[in-house]
């Protein structure tokens, strides 16, 4: 299973293990950890999280030397880095090529966002043909290089923390970069969204108003933002720890939730997130049978 | 039960002068409609910020009050198991509606609380206890389940060696307002518990609703004094009767029933029982049953630092049975599958509660079952267990005590 719990690695054990397994630097003596910002396929807006620190950003840019970070500063360092974090999924062969060098010259590698970590919207491209994606999209689609599906960085390398969201919560990227800085291995919340619901006082949106919510299965990050304007979750932080995708899927059909309400929900920024993917997956065949039923009568 | 008398605690309530269901003077009261208003303005006057039902977010939820105009006027709610809606009454009631979403423990045991704090201070640390006068509550609309869930927490929270000084201020300084219920919902089942409908301690002051006012109790010399502030008259004995049969029409709307008939031997001889593995079917362990019930108290505790690291938060925070990690230890969670975190919470609160402190966790307020977004029901999952008990015929390899009572 995929989670901010579950890390694949443990970051005391990077391939580098260097002396004390941390990548604090004692004050004087060594240099600040550098860190590399990378981007795959992807819209920025994760990376745009951590200029968005304003604060918290010269007191960051003390904590780490930023190396490699296009999209803030024209400055490139060339690798090896201490701490790389990624952006984005893989959707092309040279990308594909691309992530190994920087498993290669980073000491931990971090994804974040829903594309690293769950292969991101343009993923609903795995349940279709993608050739047909590229004739609607490029005038000229035979000079497109393109993959036939989008995935997560863990599916290529190894990750040693990936960090959930759409976009991710910068308060998180600060909390995991940190932990990193200082040789502690990340420990947010793996919970649902339900349990930000109630610190807040926010009451259920799908008890009193009937509205299908994602919450009960989704990852806590987000302060339960949608449901506090009346809205069901969709899903941006991807699954929590040990979802009952399949009770909630169940509950909301039976209670009058349309499969055609349920997909979309299911099948969004993290819709391919393994429980995510596996739920929809379920939902349509459950729909499909549904309706093959009821096609004899039809005719 | 094997409830222990509250005395037996160093926090007891505020004794009541007599009898709570008598005043005084032996005779009962009636406080006009319209001056519901001049005693909220008068628990103002006297610095308490007054906290009751509100309509907000598409329910009756309990927040700040400046004024009887603030309450759900003629409004009511339909429950069930996993359904909650607002619903018109056609009077003009101000407490015409049962529990809801919110209970008084969000403001006696805040959500989020930092209990400490450290500063870096040249080579070491300046420690400290946030002490701020917390605000001094009048909770207006308490229902006797509700009452009971207080009792309950005060026995958590003040009846140990160990007491918690955050909520300890809060309940020490709130003066209680009960609301006898005229009404109940289909998730009721308070007189399963023996802690309702009827409030009959553990109050300032109680109100019975009818069509022109309220029938008043006494039940502290707090309450006293801010009764003797108001324009009291005795009730007649048609209004003493109309208020009877409004708390009776509550009884005998209560369909909910729980067999409690040696419940915690039940269920603890009961924790290979194949229902656990439907329950947990069914269950999303998304926390809310734990986050709505007024008894739940578990919290968890981390140190929020700013980047600098100069500066860290002590920061409380509710948290639940539900949560995997919340039985994280020595690199892996105890309770790794919703089988064992559903069976945890309900043997807790129903069975190992007991052994605990005394009493039930449960009050029969329903919330968990209303709140549940797939309508799992308590008192349903117990009575599977009791029609077909298991013990005895474990397929499975005993589980340790440590699962079982680990809270
Ligand atoms: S609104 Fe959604 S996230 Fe919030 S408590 Fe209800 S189901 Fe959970
Ligand atoms: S367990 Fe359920 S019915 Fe019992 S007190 Fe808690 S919320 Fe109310
Ligand atoms: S019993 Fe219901 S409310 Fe409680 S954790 Fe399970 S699904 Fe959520």
């Amino acid at each position: 299973m995929k989670g901010n719990s579950s890390n694949s690695g443990n970051p005391q054990q990077g391939q580098h293990s260097a002396s004390a397994g941390t990548l604090a630097a004692s004050p004087r003596s060594r240099p600040r950890p550098r860190l590399a910002v990378f981007k795959f396929a992807s819209c920025d807006g994760c990376q745009l999280s951590l200029l968005d620190c304003e604060d918290e950003l010269l007191a960051a840019a003390e904590a780490v030397e930023i190396a490699y970070f296009p999209e803030a500063s024209s400055r490139m360092e060339p690798g090896p880095y201490d701490l790389a974090l990624v952006e984005g999924s893989i959707t092309t062969p040279h990308d594909a090529q691309r992530i190994q060098e920087v498993r290669r010259c980073s000491r931990f590698v971090v994804t974040i966002g829903a594309c690293a970590t769950a292969g991101g919207i343009q993923s609903l491209k795995n349940w279709a043909h993608h050739e047909d994606y590229l004739k609607w999209v490029y005038a000229r689609p035979e000079f497109i290089s393109t993959l036939a599906t989008s995935t997560p960085i863990a599916d290529h390398i190894r990750v040693d923390y990936e960090l959930r969201g759409c976009p991710i919560n910068r308060h998180q990227l600060l909390e995991v970069i940190l932990a990193f800085v200082r040789g502690q291995r990340p420990k947010l919340a793996t919970h649902s969204v339900c349990l930000d619901c109630k610190l807040k006082g926010t009451v259920c949106v799908e008890v009193a108003q009937g509205i299908p919510c994602l919450g009960p299965i989704t990852h806590t990050g987000c302060g339960a933002i949608c449901p506090t304007y009346d809205r069901g979750c969709y899903g941006c932080f991807g699954p929590a720890a040990q979802p009952n995708c399949r009770s909630l899927t169940d509950h909301c059909l039976q209670t009058g939730t349309s499969a055609s309400t349920l997909l979309p929900l299911l099948r969004n920024f993290n819709g391919y997130a393994p429980e995510f993917r596996e739920a929809s997956n379920r939902v349509e065949a459950l729909s499909a049978a549904a309706a093959s039923v009821k096609e004899p009568i039809d005719e | 039960m094997s409830s222990k008398p509250s005395s037996e605690f160093p926090f007891s309530p505020p004794a009541p002068d007599s009898p709570a269901n008598h005043n005084p003077d032996g005779t009962s009261l009636f406080l006009p409609r319209d001056d519901l208003n001049t005693l909220i303005g008068k628990l103002t006057a006297d610095g308490y910020q007054v906290v009751g039902p509100r309509l907000e977010q598409e329910a009756i939820i309990y927040g700040e009050i400046s004024g009887a105009d603030d309450l759900p006027i003629g409004w009511t709610d339909l429950q069930e198991a996993g359904k909650y809606r607002l619903q018109p009454r056609g009077d003009q009631a101000f407490f015409g509606y049962t529990v809801g979403p919110h209970s008084w423990k969000k403001f006696l045991f805040p959500p989020v609380a930092v209990v400490a704090t450290a500063e870096r201070d040249g080579t070491g640390w300046k420690l400290d206890t946030p002490d701020a006068e917390p605000p001094k509550y009048a909770f207006l609309g308490v229902r006797a389940c509700e009452l009971a869930a207080i009792k309950v927490q005060d026995r958590v929270f003040l009846g140990g060696p160990y007491t918690d000084p955050i909520y300890q201020k809060r309940r020490n300084a709130a003066f209680i307002i009960a609301v006898n219920c005229t009404q109940a919902a289909s998730t009721c089942f308070c007189t399963s518990m023996n802690t309702g409908p009827r409030c009959t301690a553990g109050f300032d002051l109680a109100l019975t609703e009818i069509s022109d006012g309220f029938l008043l109790e006494i039940g502290s010399a707090a309450g006293n004094a801010v009764a003797s502030g108001l324009s009291l008259q005795p009730a007649s004995d048609e209004q003493s009767g109309r208020g009877e049969s409004a708390r009776q029409q509550a009884v005998s709307q209560i369909s909910k029933h729980m067999d409690t008939t040696d419940i915690r031997d039940l269920l603890m001889g009961n924790l290979q029982h194949p229902r656990w593995d439907d329950v947990a079917n069914r269950c999303l362990s998304c926390t809310n049953c734990t986050m709505v019930c007024p008894t739940c108290f578990c919290s968890s505790v981390k140190d929020v630092s700013d980047l600098t690291g100069d500066h860290i938060d002590r920061e409380r925070r509710w948290d639940s049975c539900f949560n995997m990690d919340f039985s994280y230890m020595n690199g892996a969670p105890v309770r790794n599958s919703i089988h064992s975190r559903y069976r945890q919470w309900m043997t807790h609160k129903l069975a190992s509660w007991h052994d605990q402190f005394g009493s039930s966790g449960c009050v029969g307020c329903g919330r968990c079952i209303t709140w549940c977004p797939t309508g799992i029901d308590l008192t349903e999952e117990v009575a599977a267990i009791r029609s077909s008990p298991s013990s005895g015929r474990s397929e499975r390899p005993p589980i340790s005590d440590a699962e079982v009572s680990a809270t």
